[in-house]
């Protein structure tokens, strides 16, 4: 049921905040690494320790990936953005401040197309700003511990306009984010890891009005599945208190996924006032109109275009570009299958059905796949030249994920080659026809049934390696006798 | 946008009271005792009584400045140096468990 | 064999290398000095257990024939700001009485690769709040001239280490006046160099956008040879200026024969001093006589200085000092409640923050917060900008500026510590130096009926410190200030 009609008389308003870690090998302000699978506090340093003295330094590669992104989601990139200190105290905020953005950004005035149910969707992107991320407190009774291998590594926080009308619109909203920085290879995208965090704003008004009620936050949701969840939760609480006449508090809520319930955060009642004012130890970030375009121009394709080109191209139906777009890796395997084969149908196909099967099966991502898109090309040729049927082929597709061998290989290994040759068919035939004198007289008499019969025995005999178009026309002359 | 646009020259005397100066103290995380309150909520009216004096200056359409240089941010080419080993940054801690900074349960 | 207790930093620097005497002995002549007059004086917080080894680094090297840089063996006192890896630094404050940093400053790396021996740490006005010493965590500081007296803040420590000769100079900082101040009132050559000049990586951070380090010496050439040592772009500090750094003390010259001196018509209208208001003049007669021209110059709005100066620093300060939190490092308080984070937040930061500091993070703190943020740190901000361009004008019509320092010579110990305001209104020759970036310099240039130093200020266009060390050179030489008397300890 859409929500149109699932709310009834309510509309659900819904903006999403999402926190990308841009995939860096050095953090947002310092040299430290950001690959910490390692141990406690292992990749920290004076600077994101904030011991005293130290000083931030901004990470080139990290403002280039925030300007790719702001690009691609159609912002205007500020030539000259600042960094402001956010302030507030928390033990895994070293410093007593976050550095981040406040009143001049690097991106603004964006916007996001995708097609929900049928429909194109487009939604506003306030901003998309650079900042640090903080460190990890582990909670643990009568204490917490602190781990600042996270911190001040950097984020790009991307802010939706209050556009999105419905849980799973919100969620395809988050997924099309997700997908463009993957394709912008911005973001690792990693949501268990907290790579791709969405925290969800959502309010509730009388269908028809137009003004803003009271939001709630709900912070870090990590998985799109959780993210339709928790807002479909939270629309349904707001719509209660509204019917039972009580006032929406703003707040901060967390989502309970085992209880699929959200509940507000515990805060002290003092409001924040986060003092926010451009950081001092940083001078203002300036790009030039010429950085800037050059950026424009080593954008890649996104999603949605891919996607519509893939329909225009290779005369593809809607639904297939799609799922063949849906990952950037996925659509560059796909791609060299096309241009390996020469056969766009065929390898959309193979790709949709056998190799997602695979994957899907082996829990592989499309970059872990055995067979690589070449060869599986290379297979789709040997059968639009006839090498192969496409019944065999299943077999060397099987073959190839097994043992990855080039499909060359294993049609000469197993001796897979399609019989082609009239005389050997003929003789298969004929062998056929004598071996079965019963069958043959009820098909002239009449059996007509029995065709199958004979193509099935014709094929055992060949080992399945005739070639079934031959077989069949062969098989009809001389059966008229 | 939590600065809002509030002229406070505009009121009638800047003076600070101490339940102001009490919710200054909570937003810097100083604990001071009443007497210190009291001193301080003085003090820092005769020191904002006589800064009411910038109001004279016509500041309209001026830009704020920062930095009183004119120079723009250099960036940093994304390369890991890794300088010290964590111990390094955990010896001062007050208190610790492992590698970890020992702290009291945050709230939330 | 040289008095040593009477030679600059670059006669000491020259015999070293010269291996005339060892970095060793220098060092321990240095060290004995300490010993005997700084419980007289209370300069220093930390003095380094290092030094004499430092030292033997130095002659090993300069045995095996490795070159070493020009401050070789010269002994230097680091205002306790600084950080010195494995070396105590405290700022002064409660909250860091127990740090030692795991990295060093880049002006302490730098002089430590020039040769230089860090002798030890030196006091100062809590995290460089202050102009007296008096709020110091660790007792103030008597000034060697006269220790009834204030040595002047908030680089007091480094003054007074100098002044007294336990070390040859001191490195300060200088937010709103803390080298050029205490320099004035201890006779020395004190620059706080352009904003940008000076790595401020790894010191301790009072407000960004104004701090900057310096040295404090005993000479022209002293001051110039060891700002070209720390001068030049550091890749910690984005705020450092990719500028190239001249060779300062190869280049002072004496030849001030047309260079225009600006006198601006408002400073002289403070109320000063008459000892300082003589100084002065005796040192705009010295400079005309060699051929300099004196012009007018207008500064109306740095009468706002000292508030514009007060509400940047103040809010600039809230943010940096949140780091003492007492969660990774510094004091923790053992008096809050169990388990509760915020009391002990609270309760870290109200014992370990002396009164001055609290005092200023609550004006700062307020200056940012919602509703006032307006009306204080941004109207600051602008006026900054028009002082700051104002500056930018007078330097069309003159090279240098000259003024008082400060509108009287130092003050007594206790005199001024009840009254903040007035204290603050004394900074104000020296900040809108700060708020607009220029150097700025002390020059010893006479003394006060009673006897104390009095030093004379300059001021120059972004990076041209240069014209600094000419001027300075001319007055070191003709008025003999620094020289014609000594300190009474000493």
């Amino acid at each position: 049921m859409s929500s149109e009609t699932r709310f009834g008389a309510y509309e659900p308003v819904i903006g999403i905040e999402i926190h990308v870690q841009l995939q860096t090998r050095s953090k947002m302000f310092c040299t430290d690494s950001t690959a910490f699978a390692s141990g406690d506090n292992e990749c920290v340093c004076e600077v994101c320790t904030g011991m005293p003295g130290a000083l931030p330094t901004v990470n080139r590669t990290a403002i280039e990936y925030a300007v790719k992104t702001g690009l691609a989601l159609g912002c205007s990139i500020r030539e000259k953005s600042v960094f402001s200190r956010k302030q507030y105290f928390y033990p895994d905020l070293p410093k007593g401040y976050q550095i981040s953005q406040f009143d001049l950004p690097l991106c603004e005035n964006g916007r996001v197309e995708f097609v929900y149910n049928g429909s194109k969707k487009s939604i506003e992107i306030i901003r998309a700003h650079v900042e640090e991320d903080a460190g990890k407190s582990t909670h643990q009774g009568d204490c917490s511990l602190i781990n600042l291998n996270r911190a001040s590594v950097p984020l790009l926080e991307i802010v939706s306009g209050p556009d999105l009308r419905g849980p799973e619109e919100a969620a395809e909203y988050a997924r099309t984010v997700h997908k463009m920085v993957q394709y912008l290879e911005v973001c690792d995208g990693n949501l268990e890891e907290g790579s791709f965090r969405c925290d969800c704003n959502v309010s509730v008004r009388k269908r028809g009005e137009t003004k803003l009620n009271t939001r709630v936050e709900i912070k870090n949701i990590n998985s799109f599945r959780f993210v339709e969840k928790a807002i479909e939760y939270e629309i349904l609480r707001q719509i209660d208190a509204m019917e039972s006449g009580e006032k929406i508090r703003q707040e901060t809520r967390l989502y309970d996924p085992d209880k699929n319930r959200t509940f507000a955060m515990r805060s002290k009642e003092e409001a924040h006032d986060y003092r926010y004012f451009p950081d001092p130890d940083l001078l203002p970030l300036v790009l030039t109109k010429a950085e800037i375009e050059s950026m424009r121009a080593k954008l890649p394709e996104m999603p949605l275009a891919r996607a519509a080109r893939f329909q225009s191209e290779y005369k593809l139906p809607e639904y297939d570009s799609q799922v063949l777009t849906a990952e950037k890796d996925l659509a560059d395997y796909f791609e060299k299958v096309v241009s390996a084969s020469g056969n766009a149908k065929a390898a959309s196909n193979w790709v949709m059905t056998e190799l997602l099967r695979e994957l899907n099966d082996s829990k592989k991502t499309v970059s872990q796949s055995p067979i690589p898109a070449e060869r599986l090309g290379q297979m789709i040729a040997l059968i639009d030249k006839g090498t192969i049927s496409g019944k065999i082929a299943k077999t060397v597709f099987a073959e190839m994920w097994t043992s990855g061998k080039a499909p060359e290989v294993i049609v000469q290994e197993k001796g897979l080659v399609q019989i082609t040759d009239t005389s050997a068919i003929e003789k298969s035939i004929d062998e056929v026809l004598a071996a079965n004198p019963k069958e043959l007289a009820d098909y002239r008499g009449g059996k007509e049934k029995l065709f199958g019969f004979f193509v099935g025995q014709v094929m055992k005999a060949t080992k399945g390696q005739a070639s079934p178009d031959m077989v069949n026309q062969m098989l009809k002359a001389k059966l008229k006798g | 946008m939590a600065n809002s646009k509030t002229d406070p020259s505009s009121s009638a005397s800047p003076r600070l009271d101490k339940s102001t100066v009490a919710k200054v103290a909570e937003l810097s995380r100083l604990k001071l005792s009443d007497a210190e309150l009291e001193s301080i909520a003085q003090q820092l009216s005769m020191v904002l009584a006589n800064f009411e004096q910038l109001a004279q200056v016509n500041t309209q359409g001026v830009e704020p400045m920062v930095t009183p240089t004119d120079l723009t941010l250099r960036l940093r080419e994304d390369r890991v140096e890794r300088r010290e080993p964590a111990e390094a940054f955990l010896e001062n801690a007050p208190d610790r468990s492992g590698n970890l900074f020992k702290v009291p349960p945050v709230v939330g | 064999m040289m008095d040593l207790t009477f030679a600059t930093c670059s006669e000491v620097g020259r015999a070293v290398r010269d291996r005339k005497v060892s970095a060793v002995e220098v060092t321990r002549h240095f060290l004995k000095r300490i010993g005997e007059l700084d419980p007289k004086i209370g300069a220093f917080t930390t003095v380094n257990s290092r030094a004499e080894a430092q030292a033997a680094d130095v002659d090993a090297r300069l045995a095996r024939g490795e070159a070493v840089g020009p401050l070789a063996g010269v002994p230097i006192a680091i205002k306790d700001l600084l950080c010195t890896k494995g070396l105590r630094t405290t700022a002064s404050s409660k909250i860091l009485a127990n740090f030692i940093p795991p990295y060093s400053a880049t002006v302490v790396r730098r002089l430590e690769e020039a040769g230089a021996i860090c002798i030890g740490k030196t006091s100062l006005d809590e995290f460089g709040m202050g102009s007296s010493n008096e709020n110091s965590a660790f007792g103030s500081v008597k000034n060697p001239w006269n220790p009834e007296y204030v040595p002047g803040g908030s680089s007091g420590g480094s003054a007074a280490s100098v002044a007294a000769r336990m070390a040859l100079a001191s490195i300060g900082t200088d937010t709103g006046g803390s080298i050029r101040q205490p320099s004035s009132f201890c006779g020395l050559f004190g620059i706080k160099p352009t904003y940008g000049r000076v790595s401020r990586y790894g010191i301790i951070a009072f407000a960004s956008s104004l701090d900057q380090a310096g040295p404090m010496a005993l000479s022209t050439e002293d001051a110039a040879l060891i700002l070209e040592v720390i001068s030049g772009r550091c890749e910690r500090d984005s705020t450092s200026a990719d500028v190239s750094v001249p060779q300062f003390s190869q280049q002072i010259s004496d030849q001030v024969k047309g260079l225009r001196i600006g006198l601006p018509k408002q400073y002289f209208a403070e109320k000063m001093d008459a000892d300082v208001e003589r100084v002065t003049r005796e040192s705009i007669e010295a400079l005309k006589k060699r051929g300099a021209i004196l012009v007018d110059v207008e500064l109306p709005l740095v009468k706002y200085a000292v508030p514009v100066y007060y509400l940047v620093a103040t809010s600039e300060a809230s943010s940096n000092l949140a780091r003492y939190d007492g969660m990774r490092f510094g004091h923790r308080s053992k008096n809050a409640t169990k388990g509760d984070l915020d009391d002990l937040y609270s309760s870290s930061r109200g014992e370990g923050f002396g009164p001055e500091v609290k005092r200023r993070i609550m004006l700062g703190t307020y200056a940012l917060s919602s509703g006032y943020y307006d009306a204080y740190y941004q109207k600051a901000s602008q006026v900054r900008r028009l002082i700051r361009d104002e500056f930018t004008r007078a330097f069309t019509q003159c090279d240098v500026i000259l003024s008082p320092v400060c509108t009287s010579p130092a003050f007594k110990i206790g005199e001024r510590i009840n009254d903040p305001l007035a204290m603050y209104l004394n900074d104000i020759f020296t900040t809108s130096t700060n708020l607009a970036g220029l150097p700025g310099m002390s020059v010893p240039a006479g003394f006060s009926k009673e006897g104390l130093p009095i030093g004379v200020q300059l001021m120059a266009p972004h990076f041209e410190e240069s014209r600094l060390f000419n001027v300075s050179s001319v007055l070191e030489k003709d008025l003999g200030a620094a020289k014609s008397r000594r300190p009474h300890v000493i």
